[in-house]
């Protein structure tokens, strides 16, 4: 968490976790993994809406609105909290998606788009057809001919999160001339959901494939062939909120380690007063606040679009990516054996860390994206 | 609206004074009247080495001074401008292309002085804070002895009083620059019938005097920086006890706090460095210059282990700023200064390793006489995991006065001292 939040951003914090910790506990995440095909209720997911879960990086004229006037700032409150209970809900694409159609979208896009998202009755997926901003794609290619002003679209992407839930995709495409980015709803003929699988117990995966999708001229977001920095700004925005949600399911599990190491005695005396356990505590705690600074750092660089941005995005995803498991796995090697069980709640921690960890780039390939920004 | 933090200095002080930007403006042409520039490719790192008698640090102190610009954040009292962090801040980012006295900020400025500011008598602080903020008196700390690194409070010089004197015996070690410099804060057993921690006293201590010896160490790499000093029958007047008597783990406590703000670059009394307090980027470039000197910049590896490296360093930054932020707003302790002190030791152990591996067959024979020597440099590796607290230390006030988990068994706890074992 940011040590420098206003009282309306920690009034914020409080109202989310205890919406979360009263409708959606650890039970209800490992109910609606056996018992809920698309990973989140529908109708929950609006209540989160209307706490502002999809309002933060849409502007108020837009139907959106933040509480500090730093919209994702706020959402990374979001973020976390849900980190730390390993919550449901396509909270990274529908915000990337809703972000991208305020920042470019025309008039009539935002109106048709925009309300749905931010009230919670439409999802967003966002499908990379592309390598964008030096991510690559798992393999998914979407070919794009133009036609009538608008394009085409042949091929297959994902795994993407959300992709069988969402009603509305973005698709980053190469066209020849640079990267374009399209709008299409999940309705439009020629669009095919496949399976595709997570490790994340209540994440959903699809393919989604477009067969001769045709996108009409107002289809296109933003301008045709000039996206890219439309498509970093999204990588940064889904980076910022991955590294939340990392730093948030740490924080607690972290937290739950140390009070086990407290709880627990073996030989007599409390797991917390074997020296060599103190110091791995204290490694984890070091790691952990790096995480907590890094997070915090990349989040206000990000917000404001600072030069900086680009690199500290990806300092702080490669710094966290890699420490996170690292710090994961400590915490079941100080459980022992109760902590490589299904009925631990560790896994839950370990599988969304994990996953945030090789969504949107894995720390290799941010270290190589802050090689380019030092100039090699 | 200012926010004063526990030192009693504003975080930006526009109300009132001079505002930072008249402030700035105003350092800036003075700077590029008075100060000498940095030659190309120097650092004030790499000038202060080779000033090992201090001399120059002590010319450029003095222009600060007589320019009304040496310890801007001290009390207008003692020589210094009473202004807040953001004017020092200010300040260091325009010093940055001149050179500095960088000499005098640790252990003088950012250490011993705000110790002194502390716990000093007015009598105490009128002599020697104007003394050192005008460049005339450098100062060392005299802590730890031959017998003990980590166990500070178990050290055994002795001061003895005799009337209006205690008469000092003994040794300490590693301490910094001893040999060019006035003064010392020396910490010595007063009292052995006590605890280790009660028997202590603090004392300012004149270094170049009859019964002192001062000797270099030579290190791995050569350098003498660090030295010994031997006490035989030294006097020292009563009045130069900081704090009270057998109080001095009291006032020890608080130095080592200003150490771990001054090296964790939190520090307001820092001046003319690029450190996280300060604002500044400070980003090493020896891994990406090393690695153009030897021609990888397009290796795949080296290019992942250069970001690496600046991906630590630029956490590094964070976590201070974090750490130093949390200290002064009441949301971490204050041992939670360990933290960012653990991070930096063990990046630069990482940091060290990364060059050593980009270097390749070069860190251990090479042809050109001014090739870059990595190997040297990493002999020196566990330099910042030993000092000012071993790593192992920090990972104990982590887990203990942090975290809250049981502190480790100690033999001498509430024991006479005369009673306990040592060396």
């Amino acid at each position: 968490m940011d040590l420098r939040l206003s009282d309306d951003q920690q009034l914020f914090r409080e109202t989310t976790r205890k919406f979360l910790e009263s409708t959606c506990p650890l039970e209800t995440v490992r109910r609606l993994a056996d018992a809920e095909p698309a990973g989140f209720d529908k109708k929950w997911w609006k209540r989160g809406a209307e706490l502002g879960w999809v309002s933060m990086l849409v502007p108020e004229e837009d139907g959106g609105g933040s509480i500090s006037g730093h919209g994702l700032l706020d959402l990374v409150l979001v973020a976390e909290e849900m980190g730390r209970l390993v919550s449901p809900g396509p909270l990274v694409p529908t915000n990337v998606v809703a972000a991208a159609l305020a920042r470019s979208g025309t008039p009539t896009q935002r109106r048709e788009f925009l309300p749905g998202l931010v009230n919670g009755d439409t999802v967003a997926a966002w499908c990379l057809g592309t390598p964008v901003a030096g991510i690559d794609t798992a393999g998914g290619r979407v070919e794009a001919a133009p036609r009538d002003g608008g394009y085409v679209l042949d091929g297959v992407t994902g795994p993407v999160e959300a992709g069988g839930q969402a009603d509305l995709y973005l698709v980053t495409i190469h066209t020849g001339d640079g990267v374009t980015q399209c709008v299409v709803p999940s309705d439009t003929p020629g669009v095919a959901v496949g399976p595709a699988h997570g490790l994340d117990l209540v994440r959903r995966y699809a393919q989604v494939r477009f067969d001769q999708v045709v996108v009409p001229p107002d289809g296109v977001l933003g301008v045709a062939g000039d996206a890219a920095s439309d498509a970093e700004r999204q990588l940064q925005i889904a980076v910022v909120l991955q590294v939340a949600e990392m730093v948030g399911a740490l924080d607690r599990a972290f937290e739950f380690t140390v009070e086990y190491a407290f709880d627990r005695y073996s030989f007599g005396r409390p797991l917390a007063s074997y020296q060599a356990l103190k110091h791995r505590f204290a490694d984890m705690k070091t790691w952990l606040e790096a995480s907590q600074a890094t997070a915090a750092a990349a989040a206000r660089a990000v917000d404001t679009e600072s030069p900086l941005a680009p690199e500290l995005a990806s300092v702080a995803k490669s710094y966290v990516g890699e420490r996170g498991p690292a710090i994961l796995q400590d915490c079941v090697q100080l459980h022992g054996g109760i902590g490589v069980t299904w009925d631990h709640d560790l896994h839950l921690y370990l599988r969304r860390v994990v996953t945030d960890r090789s969504q949107f780039g894995t720390p290799s390939d941010h270290r190589e994206r802050v090689a380019v920004a030092m100039g090699m | 609206m200012s926010t004063t933090d526990t030192d009693g200095i504003a975080e930006a002080g526009d109300d009132g004074g001079e505002s930072v930007e008249s402030f700035r403006t105003r350092a800036r042409a003075w700077l590029a009247d008075t100060m000498p520039p940095l030659p190309d490719g120097a650092t004030n790192q790499l000038l202060a080495r080779e000033d090992e008698s201090g001399e120059r640090a002590r010319r450029l102190q003095r222009l600060l001074f007589d320019g009304g610009f040496a310890g801007i954040s001290f009390p207008a009292a003692y020589g210094g401008q009473g202004l807040s962090r953001a004017h020092q801040r200010a300040f260091t980012q325009e010093s940055l292309p001149y050179q500095m006295p960088t000499v005098f900020n640790v252990p003088t400025l950012s250490i011993l002085a705000p110790t002194l500011l502390d716990f000093g008598t007015e009598e105490q602080k009128v002599r020697y804070i104007p003394a050192m903020l005008s460049g005339d008196e450098l100062w060392v700390q005299f802590l730890s002895e031959p017998s003990g690194g980590s166990d500070l409070a178990g050290l055994v010089t002795r001061a003895t009083r005799d009337g209006d004197v205690f008469v000092l015996n003994g040794s300490k070690i590693w301490s910094s620059g001893a040999f060019r410099s006035d003064y010392s804060l020396c910490l010595a057993r007063t009292d052995w019938k006590v605890p280790k921690h009660r028997g202590l006293t603090m004392f300012i201590l004149k270094i170049h005097q009859p019964g002192i010896e001062v000797r270099q160490i030579k290190m791995v790499n050569g350098t003498g920086e660090f030295c010994q000093e031997f006490f035989d029958d030294v006097l020292i007047p009563a009045t130069d006890v900081v704090g009270e008597v057998n109080d001095g783990w009291t006032v020890a406590s608080r130095l080592l706090f200003h150490e771990r703000d001054a090296t964790g670059g939190g520090s307001p009394y820092v001046s003319g460095v690029a450190t996280a307090a300060a604002g500044q980027d400070g980003q090493r470039s020896d891994l990406l210059e090393l690695a153009r000197e030897t021609g990888q910049t397009a290796d795949p590896r080296v290019r992942q282990l250069v970001a690496e490296a600046r991906v630590n360093d630029r956490v590094q930054s964070q976590l201070v700023e974090r750490v130093t932020t949390g200290i002064r707003t009441g949301a971490f302790p204050l041992p939670a200064g360990a933290i960012p002190s653990l991070f930096a030791a063990t990046n630069t152990e990482r940091h060290f390793d990364i060059g050593l591996e980009i270097a390749g067959a070069g860190a251990g024979a090479w042809i050109d006489d001014d090739a870059d020597r990595w190997g040297e440099t990493y002999l020196l590796r566990q330099g910042l995991s030993l000092g000012g607290g071993s790593n192992e230390m920090q990972r104990n006030i982590i887990s203990e006065r942090v975290l809250g988990m049981p502190r480790e068994y100690a033999a001498d706890r509430d024991k006479p001292f005369d009673e306990v074992r040592h060396n």
